[in-house]
């Protein structure tokens, strides 16, 4: 029986082998493997992420632009809500019994132990309603969170709006630390100042069991950190004067831009038509932004940085400027009203000087001014010659901000265009082009684009005599914060200030013997400086355009009335101006002749007013 | 007084303090697995199973202190009458008790205190088949004496399938390594060990592509071997025809006798990723916690995983989560060790016996635990299918521990008394 004895080897090695085996095993997926260490954090470690509350913003007077909003949630956790009264339940909510069905439907197919929203953005009635029966319905509680929320319904493009980060800004590597599901600044204010507005997050990290419940906090809290609230903007806005302007654009296309001469401070920023900015928040944002989006009249686009127009002649106001920088014009010179050179708006006697040129908006008076400038004699080919006069011209109008970014603290601001040389040799071909094809551009008509933001930007050089200080939105961050430094450049034109006291002379006159009569504030003691435009528009009517400043002598505000469709900018634009004017300084719109030019104004009946 | 003397001194105090170590440390995990960090409690609280096993493993002490009082020639002289009346008592149960979770197997004593008499069945089974044993020679190929021995060894788990507990009754396939010792015709096991091979081939590969690689493989054999194989020509057609048959059947077995829960069991073993919420979830959130444990451990009490009901059943039949989680490779190294240390302490004692009866009883209790401890570590990494048998002396329960109390501590009476024992 020797060899049934030797079995036993056997057997021992067998249960020797199978422990071996299982260490061996154990070995691999306990010292070896690390994503068993990894599965199990997944598993049972949560990361909460703390919002921050995102920084208000305030208008310069301290009135509330943006804020938070709470909005209440009605969540639902289906595995605890099985045994409610379904009908009481659907009575108290006020829906049908199909319709909770589908929705118990919905959230079960997302998970059956954990929660989501049942029904979201509950009104501040249905909330109260609901809250206080709601120990009834286990399984449902209400989830509150905030909103972006307006006191108002202005300002829609420039504060922009927040919304859901898109996939494509989830790879990108400059939007790192964001995660699936956060919202941040999608356009306005709200993109521009998003590393402030958006505070920093905070995280707490939560053991959870296997139905995902949280089972209290990891290492007693040791690596959890707070959120800090984002930081509040205090904005250059003007609340009232906003609303003011914006009432003005009512069914109107265009843009008014308000900007304080002395720091470049935007006081209006309208972009007409406007919308309720809060149409583009909580659950409805995508569906409002669709409508807003395949409007006709294309109400999200923000016109102020981004529609470019000819400028029409506030535009003959730079040429006088730099013709006389260049040498070429003095306060005295004349012109004759020659229509063989260009058709002029109106019949008048040749303007003898500047001023009488600008009160007339002369075109053949600047048709002359600007050829001074471009065909100087630099050089005996008149082709060479108008392309070395064309760049030296293009240098002194890009001074005053035109054709580039002035760098407004909102997003996509357009540049425009001012023609040089190579411009033209580009269409014409070099030699091919000489100043008669280009003259229409003396007139700010042709090849030319400017914003309406630039153009306020203009009045501002000019009420400033020479100078302005980059247009911004944005006071300071925070309520006590200093004033941002980059907003506090003097960026000088290449025109020397001494050459700008016989445009805003003409400027005066315009108003006040001139074109735009109907800007004049002479019953509220304010001399107001300003330019017509009418910008020819091959599609339709005319736009109407207007520049301003006032008072005059001590600019308080500098101001650029653009609307499209409207007429001369005698009609339209220089009466809203005037009144906007009116309104900032006085805060009130004083006779009732004015009231009634308000009223003709807000309903566009442009119409009684000549032509 | 003098006979007492003798049994402590001949009692097998190794085999007693790996027990007790085992117990032991199977206590404090049954405790770490069922720990609440947000209601802590007591590890001796009854509330907890912790609590309960602490009076499971004090009965088990008064269990042991009868096993030796009682005299050790009742185990062989009482062998069949015990087993018969575990018979009785699982058919009664299979009768009469209400089905708990599907499984009439349950015998309620009170709310909190129930028994299981399939467990009992194990070593009721062993002292039945000793006894017989020991009264044939399984060498002698006397057909009679094999059937009534497979007889005997079968009709417990044919009972406890009736109740549906087929792990409890795939543990009785263990008496073979003990049937294997006392002569048994190895072929019998290396069958098995290829009917396993094949089985778990079938799983990996369509039956129709299995059976084409068998006979291309055999026929190539033949081809280049005729000469050698011709004598055995039949024989060999025949190993290929079983082989195909089983191949066959095995498939037959698996889709169309097995319940859908068993086939995944089965099936996970090659594909983790069958059945994600149901056995496949077990398996993968078991390796987890296990693997998440490292080489030291999360330490006592630390594991997120067994802890926050990741893994199923972490007190019973997964309880080898939560050592592995906690205390990482080195506490799996010591509870395998201990499981090593113990098997070969059994062989040990069985070889020293001088009777048959004691000798197969030894490996009996050898198989037996063997088996459980490979299922059940097996199933927790993944490498056995999922049976839901627990780990002796570890898993939480009373019919278990006092089953394989009861299991070791018999052999251990009759070990102490070998000295008395003349027959050889």
């Amino acid at each position: 029986m020797k060899y049934l004895e030797d079995r036993k080897y056997v057997i021992q090695a067998i249960f020797i082998a199978i422990g071996a085996v299982y260490l061996i095993k154990l070995f691999f997926i306990q010292v070896l493997d690390d994503s068993y260490k990894t599965a199990a954090e997944n598993n049972a470690m949560r990361r909460i992420i703390q919002y921050p509350f995102r920084g208000l913003v305030y208008d310069r007077d301290g009135k509330l632009l943006v804020e938070n909003t709470p909005v209440y949630d009605l969540m639902v956790v289906p595995k605890e809500a099985r045994e409610i009264d379904t009908l009481k339940f659907c009575r108290l909510v006020d829906i049908t019994l199909e319709e909770y069905r589908e929705k118990i439907k919905a959230a079960k197919t997302y998970s059956y132990v954990k929660s989501s929203p049942f029904l979201q953005r509950l009104t501040n009635h249905e909330f109260a309603a609901i809250q206080d029966n709601l120990v009834d319905f286990p399984g449902f509680y209400i989830n509150a969170r905030t909103v972006r929320g307006y006191p108002h319904q202005s300002l829609s493009h420039a504060l922009g709006y927040i919304g859901e980060i898109s996939p494509r800004q989830l790879e990108d590597t400059s939007y790192r630390g964001y995660r699936q599901g956060d919202y941040l600044g999608v356009s306005g204010l709200e993109r521009q100042y998003e590393k402030f507005l958006m505070g920093k997050r905070g995280v707490k990290f939560r053991m959870v069991n296997v139905n995902g419940i949280e089972k209290g906090a990891f290492k007693d809290g040791a690596y959890d950190t707070l959120s800090v609230a984002g930081q509040n903007l205090v904005s250059t806005i003007d609340l009232e004067l906003q609303k003011y302007a914006e009432k003005m654009m009512e069914g109107k296309v265009g843009s008014i831009v308000a900007i304080e001469p002395k720091t470049g401070e935007v006081l209006t920023l309208v972009s007409a038509p406007y919308y309720d900015p809060s149409l583009l928040t909580g659950k409805e944002l995508g569906n409002n932004y669709m409508k807003l989006l395949n409007d006709p009249v294309k109400p999200l686009f923000n016109r102020p940085l981004m529609a470019t127009y000819p400028p029409g002649s506030i535009f003959k106001l730079a040429q006088a400027l730099i013709a006389m920088q260049e040498g070429t014009l003095t306060p005295n010179t004349g012109y004759p009203c020659n229509w063989s050179l260009v058709k002029c708006s109106h019949r008048h006697a040749h303007p003898s000087n500047l001023g009488i040129a600008i009160e007339q908006s002369c075109n053949p008076y600047f048709y002359q001014v600007f050829r001074s400038v471009v065909n100087k004699g630099r050089s005996r080919n008149v082709y060479q010659d108008a392309k070395l006069g064309l760049d030296i011209w293009n240098n002194h109008i890009k001074s005053f901000g035109f054709a580039s970014q002035l760098g407004i603290d909102l997003p996509n601001e357009k540049r425009g265009l001012m023609p040089n040389a190579a411009f033209y040799d580009k269409i014409y071909g070099a030699n091919g082009w000489k100043f008669p094809t280009i003259y229409s551009v003396s007139i700010g008509q042709g090849e030319t684009g400017v914003t309406p933001l630039q153009m306020a930007n203009f009045a501002a050089i000019l009420a400033n005599r020479g100078f302005y200080y980059t247009p911004h939105i944005v006071r300071s961050v925070g309520e006590k914060g200093k004033p941002l430094p980059e907003y506090s450049v003097k960026h000088y034109t290449s025109v020397d200030p001494k050459h700008f006291p016989p445009v805003v002379e003409g400027m005066q006159r315009v108003v006040e013997s001139g074109t735009a009569r109907y800007a004049r504030l002479n019953h509220i003691g304010v001399v107001l400086a300003g330019k017509t435009g009418t910008v020819q528009n091959p599609h339709g009517k005319d736009h109407s355009v207007f520049i301003a400043f006032a008072p005059k002598d001590d600019p308080k505000i500098a101001i650029a009335v653009y609307v499209e469709n409207a007429g001369s900018g005698a009609i339209a634009a220089a009466p809203m101006a005037s009144l906007i004017v009116e309104k900032y300084l006085t805060d009130t719109i004083t006779t009732a002749n004015r009231k009634r030019w308000e009223a003709d104004m807000i309903s566009g009946a442009f119409y009684k007013w000549g032509n | 007084m003098r006979n007492t003397f003798n049994i402590t001194r001949n009692i097998d105090w190794i085999t007693i303090g790996i027990y007790a170590l085992m117990v032991t440390i199977g206590w404090i995990n049954i405790y770490a697995a069922v720990y609440n960090p947000e209601e802590v409690k007591s590890m001796f609280d009854f509330s907890l199973n912790s609590g309960k096993q602490l009076f499971w493993i004090g009965t088990s002490g008064i269990i042991i202190v009868i096993l030796f009082v009682i005299d050790y020639k009742a185990y062989d002289s009482l062998a069949y009458v015990i087993y018969w009346f575990v018979i009785l008592v699982l058919l009664g149960t299979l009768l009469l008790a209400s089905p708990i979770k599907g499984s009439r197997s349950w015998l309620v004593i009170t709310e909190t205190i129930r028994l299981q008499p399939a467990e009992f069945a194990k070593f009721a089974t062993a002292l039945a088949v000793s006894k017989f044993m020991s009264s044939i020679n399984l060498q002698q190929q006397n057909w009679k004496d094999q059937a009534k021995l497979a007889a005997l060894t079968l009709l417990p788990p044919a009972i406890i399938i009736l109740q549906n507990e087929t792990g409890s009754a795939l543990v009785f396939a263990a008496f073979t390594l003990a049937f294997f010792r006392e002569g048994m015709s190895p072929l019998i096991l290396i069958i098995g060990a290829a009917g396993v091979a094949i089985f778990i081939l079938t799983l990996i590969i369509p039956q129709w592509y299995l059976t084409g690689i068998f006979t291309v493989l055999m026929g190539a054999y033949l081809w280049f071997n005729f000469y050698k194989v011709k004598r055995y020509l039949f024989s060999f057609i025949g190993v290929w025809a079983v082989i195909v048959a089983m191949i066959f059947s095995v498939n037959y077995f698996i889709e169309e006798v097995l319940q859908t829960h068993q086939q995944n069991r089965i099936k996970v073993l090659v594909d983790p990723e069958i059945d994600p919420q149901g056995v496949g979830w077990n398996v993968r959130q078991s390796k987890i916690a296990i693997g998440s444990g490292g080489f030291q451990g999360k330490g006592f009490l630390e594991g997120t995983q067994t802890k926050f009901n990741f893994v199923p059943e972490q007190s019973t039949d997964f309880i080898f989560c939560t050592v592995g989680e906690e205390h990482g490779w080195i506490g799996s190294l010591i509870l395998i060790s201990l499981f090593v240390g113990l098997l070969l302490r059994i062989v040990f004692i069985a070889e020293r016996q001088r009777s048959v009866f004691g000798r197969t009883y030894g490996y009996c209790v050898a198989s037996i635990i063997f088996f459980h401890f490979l299922v059940n570590i097996g199933m927790t990494i993944g490498l056995a299918p999922v049976v839901g048998i627990p780990l002796p002396f570890f898993s939480y329960g009373g019919s278990s521990l006092w089953s394989f109390t009861i299991l070791l501590f018999i052999l251990l009476a009759i070990d102490a008394h070998r000295k008395l024992d003349l027959r050889r």
